[in-house]
C-alpha cells in the first residue's frame, strides 16, 4: 500500500489523466444525461438563459420515430452476423498461424496491417472493389467495369450484381458491409488469441496426442476452452464495438449511410446521434443514452452466458 | 508386456545453422525391458533418460534403431496405436475438466470396436480413480487439490485405457520430501497391482533405487550400466556410476598400486591381488570405513555430525578428489573430537578401483 505521506504525490502523478478525463469524459457524460432530459432544448435559447422543463420527451421521440426500428434493426443485425463470423475466423487463422514455422513472423504481420491502416481509407478501397463504373451515358464504354468483386463472380458464372450503386438492395449493402467489419475486425482479435494460443503449455496437446485425440476433439475440447477467456474478451469488446457501428459505412457510403438515391438505408444508432446533434442536442443525448443502455443489457447477457462456459 | 529397444538412437539438429554441430540425445541404446517390470532410467540433466521415455511413447521419433512392444515393430507407430499411458512431469491435467472428466477423456476417444458405453467408461474411470484412492474428488478441478493429489489423478488418466506400457517422466519432482516418499511407495504399489510394464525416469538416484527392479544409468546418451539397483550400487562399471549412485555419494582419491598394495598417499591400505602397477583412482563408499586407531588410512578430521543412529565423520586428505570426505559409522563408536587425525581400517567390498585414462573398472580377485 502506498504510505499515507506519499499519498499526495500519487495524486500528483495521476492528476493529468485525471483532470484530462474528467473534461473530455466525465463533464461531457454528465452534460449528455442532463441534455436528454430538457424537452426541447436549443442552445441559442439556452445562452439567452431560458430554463427547461424536465421530462421523457426526448427519449420518445427517439422511440417514436418511424426509422428507429429499422436502424437498431441495421445495427444489431450487423453485430450478429459480424461477431460470431470475425471470432470463428479469427479463432481459425490464430490457430493456423500458431502451427505453421516458416514465414511464421511474416504472415503475423500481414494479418496484422489492417489494424494499422485507417479504415475510411479501407472503406474506399472496398467501395472500389465492388464498384460498378460506366453506367453513365456518355462514358466510355471500355472504360465500363463490373467491380473486382463482380470480375470475381463472374468466373463462377455469376452475373453482375449491383452491390453499392443507385438502386442497391437493403441485404447487398449489408452483405458489402459484413466483409468490410468481419476484414476490419480480424487483426485484433487474431493478435489477441495468437498471444493466448501461444501461452497454452504444450504438455496438453502431447498428452492429448497419447491419448488418441482427434484433432477436431482437440480442439474443442482442449484449445477452445483453454482461451475461453480471451474469447469472451474478444466477443464482448467486439459487440460493443459493432453497436457503435458507423465509420465503417461512412467509408463505403458516405455521410448520407445509405447508396445514392436512397440515404439512411443504412442508418445505424450512432449515425442516427451524430444527425441529431445538427437539429436537437437534447434527442441526440436520449438516443446516446438509449444506446447505452442497450450496449450494458447485451455485455451482462455476454458475461452471464460466458460464465458458465468460461473456464480461468 | 515386454520393450525391447534395439541401437535407439536420437540426434537432434544443431540450432545454429552456421555449424554442423549435432546433439546426439542418446546413443545406440539397447535393452530389453522384462514383462511387469518397473525400470528406473537415471541419470543428471541432459543424459537422453527423457528423449528415450519420449521415444517409447511416439512423441518423438527415433533417429534410429527399432522399438518393440513385445514381438511387434512399434517405431512407426504414433502414439495413440501404441497403447501407452504417459505421466508428465508437470501432470499435464486439463484445467478446466473435473477430474472425473479428465480421467474419462480417453476413454472417450476410443472408436470403433473398442469404443465403450457411457456406463462402462465410467466404472473404468472408477476403478482406476479406487486404484490411485482418489475416487472421493472425482467432482473436483485440477486447481483445488494437492501436488501429490494431482499426481495420482494423472496416473489414473494414464492407467485407464490399461496401457501396454506405463511412462512416467519424472514423476516426484514436484512433490515435496514427506510426499515424495509416500508417493513413490504409492508408484510401486500401483505397478505391483496392475503388472504393467512401467518405464520412469529420474535424476534422483535414491528414488530410482528404492523402487525399481531395475535401473538404467545414462551419461551424455551414453547407456552406462543396467541391473538391479542394489548389483550396480555393489558393483560399479565405472567412476561415474560409482559417483552417481549412493548418498552421502563415495568419496574418491588418487591412489597407487605398488606389488598388489594400495597406496594412499604414502600410505598402503589395502591388499588389492592380481592388480598390475598402476595409478588409480579409488572410491570408497561412506560405509566402507570401520574406526581403528591401528588402521592403515589416516585422514584429517574435520568434524562430527550425529545423526542418531549413525555418525558421519568429515575429514580431508590432501590426495582426495572430494573437498569433504564423509564416513559413516556405528554410533556406538567413540570419537576423540578433539584429535587432529582419525585412522580407518578399510572395507575391501567397500573400494573400488578405477583406471585412471578411461575411469572404468578395475575388477580386483578376492
Amino acid at each position: 500500500m502506498v504510505n499515507s505521506k506519499h499519498k499526495w504525490k500519487a495524486w500528483l502523478y495521476l492528476s493529468p489523466a485525471i483532470i484530462l478525463l474528467l473534461i473530455f469524459t466525465v463533464w461531457p457524460i454528465i452534460n449528455t444525461v442532463q441534455l436528454a432530459f430538457m424537452e426541447n432544448y436549443d442552445i441559442m435559447q439556452a445562452l439567452g438563459g431560458k430554463k427547461f422543463t424536465l421530462g421523457f420527451g426526448n427519449f420518445v421521440s427517439v422511440l417514436q420515430y418511424d426509422g428507429f426500428l429499422q436502424m437498431l434493426g441495421t445495427t444489431v443485425l450487423l453485430c450478429v452476423i459480424t461477431v460470431p463470423v470475425s471470432t470463428m475466423l479469427a479463432l481459425l487463422i490464430a490457430v493456423c498461424l500458431n502451427s505453421i514455422k516458416f514465414l511464421n513472423r511474416f504472415l503475423q504481420t500481414i494479418f496484422f496491417l489492417p489494424y494499422v491502416t485507417n479504415s475510411i481509407a479501407i472503406g474506399m478501397v472496398f467501395a472500389a472493389m465492388f464498384n460498378i463504373i460506366g453506367n453513365v451515358p456518355g462514358l466510355d464504354s471500355s472504360l465500363v467495369s463490373w467491380g473486382i468483386f463482380n470480375d470475381l463472380l463472374g468466373v463462377f458464372g455469376i452475373k453482375p450484381i449491383n452491390w453499392i450503386n443507385m438502386g442497391s438492395g437493403y441485404w447487398e449493402n449489408i452483405f458489402v458491409m459484413v466483409v468490410y467489419i468481419v476484414w476490419n475486425a480480424l487483426p485484433f482479435k487474431i493478435l489477441i488469441l495468437l498471444g493466448a494460443l501461444q501461452s497454452v503449455n504444450k504438455q496438453y496437446y502431447d498428452a492429448a496426442k497419447v491419448d488418441g485425440t482427434s484433432r477436431a476433439r482437440t480442439f474443442w475440447r482442449i484449445t477452445v476452452p483453454l482461451l475461453s477467456p480471451m474469447i469472451t474478451y474478444v466477443v464482448i469488446t467486439g459487440f460493443i464495438g459493432g453497436f457503435k457501428e458507423y465509420s465503417s459505412i461512412v467509408g463505403i457510403f458516405g455521410d448520407t449511410m445509405g447508396p445514392p438515391g436512397n440515404p439512411g438505408q443504412l442508418q445505424t444508432m450512432v449515425g442516427f446521434i451524430y444527425d441529431s446533434i445538427k437539429k436537437n442536442q437534447g434527442k441526440a443525448s436520449a438516443a446516446a443514452i438509449i444506446l447505452f443502455a442497450i450496449i450494458l443489457v447485451v455485455t451482462l447477457i455476454n458475461l452471464k452466458v460466458s460464465k458458465k462456459n468460461t473456464h480461468y | 508386456m515386454k520393450v525391447v529397444l534395439e541401437n535407439l538412437t536420437k540426434i537432434f539438429p544443431s540450432r545454429n545453422k552456421k555449424s554442423d554441430e549435432q546433439v546426439v540425445a542418446v546413443n545406440n541404446f539397447n535393452f530389453e525391458i522384462p514383462d511387469g517390470k518397473l525400470i528406473g532410467l537415471l541419470g543428471p540433466s541432459g543424459c537422453g533418460k527423457s528423449t528415450t521415455l519420449y521415444m517409447i511413447s511416439g512423441l518423438q521419433a527415433p533417429s534410429g534403431g527399432k522399438i518393440l512392444f513385445g514381438d511387434e515393430d512399434v517405431t512407426d507407430l504414433s502414439p495413440e496405436h501404441r497403447g501407452v499411458g504417459l505421466v508428465f512431469q508437470n501432470y499435464a491435467l486439463y484445467p478446466h475438466m473435473t477430474v472425473k472428466q479428465n480421467i474419462l477423456f480417453p476413454l472417450e476417444n476410443l472408436k470403433g470396436e473398442d469404443a465403450m458405453s457411457k456406463a462402462e467408461r465410467l466404472e473404468r474411470a472408477y476403478q482406476a480413480a479406487k486404484l490411485v484412492q482418489i475416487d472421493e474428488l472425482m467432482e473436483r478441478k485440477p486447481s483445488e487439490l494437492s501436488g501429490g493429489q494431482q499426481q495420482r489423478v494423472a496416473i489414473a488418466r494414464a492407467l485407464v485405457k490399461m496401457p501396454r506400457v506405463l511412462l512416467l517422466d519424472e514423476p516426484l519432482s514436484n512433490l515435496d520430501a514427506r510426499l515424495r516418499l509416500q508417493t513413490r511407495e504409492e508408484i510401486r504399489r500401483i505397478q505391483r497391482e496392475t503388472k504393467i510394464t512401467t518405464v520412469f525416469v529420474t535424476h534422483d538416484q535414491e528414488e530410482a533405487m528404492s523402487i525399481s527392479d531395475m535401473i538404467v544409468v545414462m551419461k551424455l546418451g551414453v547407456v552406462q550400466q543396467i541391473g538391479a539397483p542394489q548389483d550396480v550400487y555393489d558393483n560399479p562399471v565405472n567412476l561415474f556410476v560409482a559417483k552417481f549412485l549412493g548418498t552421502p555419494p563415495i568419496n574418491v582419491f588418487e591412489g597407487k598400486v605398488v606389488g598388489e598394495k594400495l597406496h594412499i598417499g604414502a600410505q598402503a591400505v589395502l591388499d588389492v591381488p592380481g592388480v598390475a602397477d598402476q595409478e588409480v583412482f579409488v572410491g570408497i563408499r561412506p560405509e566402507g570405513f570401520i574406526l581403528d586407531s591401528n588402521g592403515p588410512l589416516t585422514l584429517n578430521l574435520n568434524s562430527v555430525e550425529v545423526m542418531g543412529r549413525d555418525v558421519s565423520v568429515v575429514s580431508w586428505h590432501t590426495d582426495a578428489l572430494v573437498p569433504a570426505i564423509r564416513s559413516i559409522i556405528d554410533a556406538d563408536n567413540k570419537i576423540d573430537r578433539d584429535s587432529e587425525t582419525i585412522n580407518f581400517k578399510l572395507k575391501p567390498h567397500k573400494v573400488f578401483l578405477f583406471n585412471k585414462e578411461t575411469e572404468e573398472r578395475i575388477v580386483v580377485e578376492r
